[in-house]
């Protein structure tokens, strides 16, 4: 991975996380795990009336696994629930490479991950916040899964 | 020995000189003389062996049979009726595991190593489910040694099968087989050895070791890969059932029942993989012609530059044995406050090939008390120079995740 744009995103989210800390208020939390690389993350949500109110991660991991999830809050910190579902079905098909321009601009920072579609190895770590961040609001994705 | 000329063998890292290939622990890469003899074999003696009454049959049978032959002089079994092959060291511990079961009552204990790759651990946890027998672990201790007092508080009268890797894939330690082996016979127990990372490197003489089982790969000795080896005392692969059943291991079948293929072909049910066979054994005739003691010796020379490389870089972790010469060219480290799939994937942008993760062997790692790790492994082609790139590289690893230092 060359690419040093990617690598500044990457490390800035890892080294110095915004939302990487306890959310005593939330209302929603849910444990997200790679057994095989040994990310760990717990997500916590605070959401009323359908709005991400606020959001936090614990956890350790690799600096893929952090700096996404760290992204992740930062886009849907403030935004309906529908929208945060809609932003990560456009995060997970960017890394599977198939996302439009406009597509990629909607995801603004997070956007950098884009590289990880050339990385099978490492789309697990990507996308582990916004995989936990879909079963956690959306019931349906739960009762589906399990 | 010119090991310039030797690394010129290897097809693969001819053509890319600028590939660091450091991972020859998880498989190693293959000289020509291997990819050779395979297309040789398909070219020239194809057909279905053990089957056939024509002479291309008998040639395809012959190639396979002298493979086996050539197995067997490689470890010291005393005969061919010894060497099963199966897919790989999984398979053959696998087929161990399962076919011993019926020695087992419960309240008998199996005892394995917290070292233990995943492959000669959870077919024994299958084993002692089956059973109803224990499963008790040998501890080691935080270098990766372990003492007779840990065997002995593992080991004891109820315990049937002692299973042990001789040389750890995490931690490189080589264990003392032949003292434990004997020490488990002196209980009344079998030994089973795991030799996947021992027998690439140095000379194995199951005899000498006095194991009643040996399970090894072929494609981490420059062999194919879906070929491995299960050496076992022929008078327990005779009391043993069959592992696999179908084509090929009978001898009579009636509609109720059937009786079995003398050994080795009770074991090797279905059409057997003789290309993988055949490349096995040039393998095999490879490592005699660079001669076994020139493998290690150089082996051990490489391990001695990598560890003081390793030691030199700041942050760096290394685990297992403080003394270069107890590693067999296995050294697994972490770099503080960067996770290990960020280091491979540091090193990947070198076009450094090292691997990462828990290695198969999670009890270990919990036992280590990490997650995961990195590790980097030696082959007797690798270069002093991709040593030194390594440690060049490694050393960029924190600034270029975002450290000041």
């Amino acid at each position: 991975m060359q690419n040093s744009f990617y690598r500044e995103i990457v490390n800035d989210h890892n080294l110095r996380p915004a939302h990487k800390h306890d959310l005593p208020g939330a209302n929603m939390e849910l444990r997200g795990v790679n057994p095989s690389c040994g990310d760990d993350i717990t997500l916590f949500l605070y959401i009323e009336d359908g709005i991400i109110k606020d959001g936090a991660f614990t956890g350790d991991g690799c600096a893929i696994s952090q700096a996404s999830a760290d992204m992740m809050l930062d886009l849907i910190i403030g935004k309906k629930k529908e929208e945060a579902l809609h932003l990560s079905e456009l995060f997970l098909r960017m890394i599977k490479g198939s996302v439009s321009e406009s597509e990629l601009d909607e995801l603004e920072e997070a956007g950098a991950l884009i590289d990880i579609s050339h990385m099978p190895a490492r789309v697990k770590c990507a996308v582990l916040g916004w995989h936990t961040m879909e079963s956690l609001i959306d019931p349906k994705l739960i009762e589906s899964e399990a | 020995m010119n090991w310039n000329d030797v690394r010129k063998d290897f097809p693969l890292l001819v053509s890319d000189p600028s590939l660091c290939y450091l991972d020859s622990s998880a498989t190693a890469q293959k000289p020509c003389c291997v990819l050779d003899a395979m297309r040789k074999y398909y070219e020239e003696s194809n057909a279905n062996p053990l089957r056939g009454l024509y002479d291309l049959s008998q040639a395809a049978t012959d190639a396979y049979e002298d493979s086996r032959e050539a197995v067997r002089s490689f470890i010291n079994a005393k005969s061919t009726k010894e060497i099963i092959f199966t897919r790989n060291a999984s398979e053959s511990l696998n087929l161990a595991a399962f076919c011993l079961t019926e020695r087992l009552c419960p309240g008998d204990e199996i005892a394995i190593t917290i070292m233990e790759h995943h492959s000669d651990l959870i077919p024994w946890q299958m084993t002692a489910k089956r059973s109803g027998a224990l499963l008790r672990f040998i501890e080691c201790d935080e270098e990766g040694l372990i003492t007779d007092e840990a065997f002995d508080a593992a080991v004891g009268e109820k315990t049937k099968i002692v299973a042990m890797t001789q040389v750890s894939n995490v931690l490189g330690v080589r264990n003392d087989i032949k003292k434990f082996a004997e020490k488990a016979h002196k209980l009344g127990a079998l030994f089973v050895c795991d030799g996947a990372q021992s027998v690439p490197h140095f000379r194995v003489d199951v005899q000498a070791l006095g194991v009643d089982f040996l399970a090894f790969s072929g494609h981490k000795m420059c062999g194919p890969m879906g070929i491995g080896v299960l050496y076992g005392r022929e008078k327990l692969l005779e009391e043993m059932p069959p592992f696999l059943t179908g084509g090929e291991m009978i001898e009579y079948v009636t509609r109720e029942g059937a009786t079995w293929a003398e050994l080795p072909h009770k074991f090797e049910a279905g059409t057997v993989n003789a290309g993988g066979a055949v490349g096995l054994a040039a393998a095999i005739d490879y490592y005699n012609k660079i001669g076994r003691e020139n493998i290690e010796a150089r082996e051990q020379y490489l391990g001695n530059i990598a560890f003081e490389a390793l030691k030199s870089v700041p942050h760096l972790n290394l685990l297992g044995p403080r003394e270069a010469s107890l590693h067999n060219g296995i050294f697994t480290f972490t770099i503080d406050g960067v996770h290990p799939h960020d280091i491979a994937e540091i090193m990947n942008a070198d076009r450094i090939c090292i691997r990462a993760g828990h290695h198969c062997a999670q009890p270990l790692m919990k036992f280590l008390n990490t997650p995961s790790t990195a590790r980097v492994s030696l082959m007797f082609y690798n270069t002093e120079e991709e040593i030194l790139r390594l440690e060049e590289s490694l050393k960029t690893v924190r600034g270029r995740m975002g450290y000041a230092e």
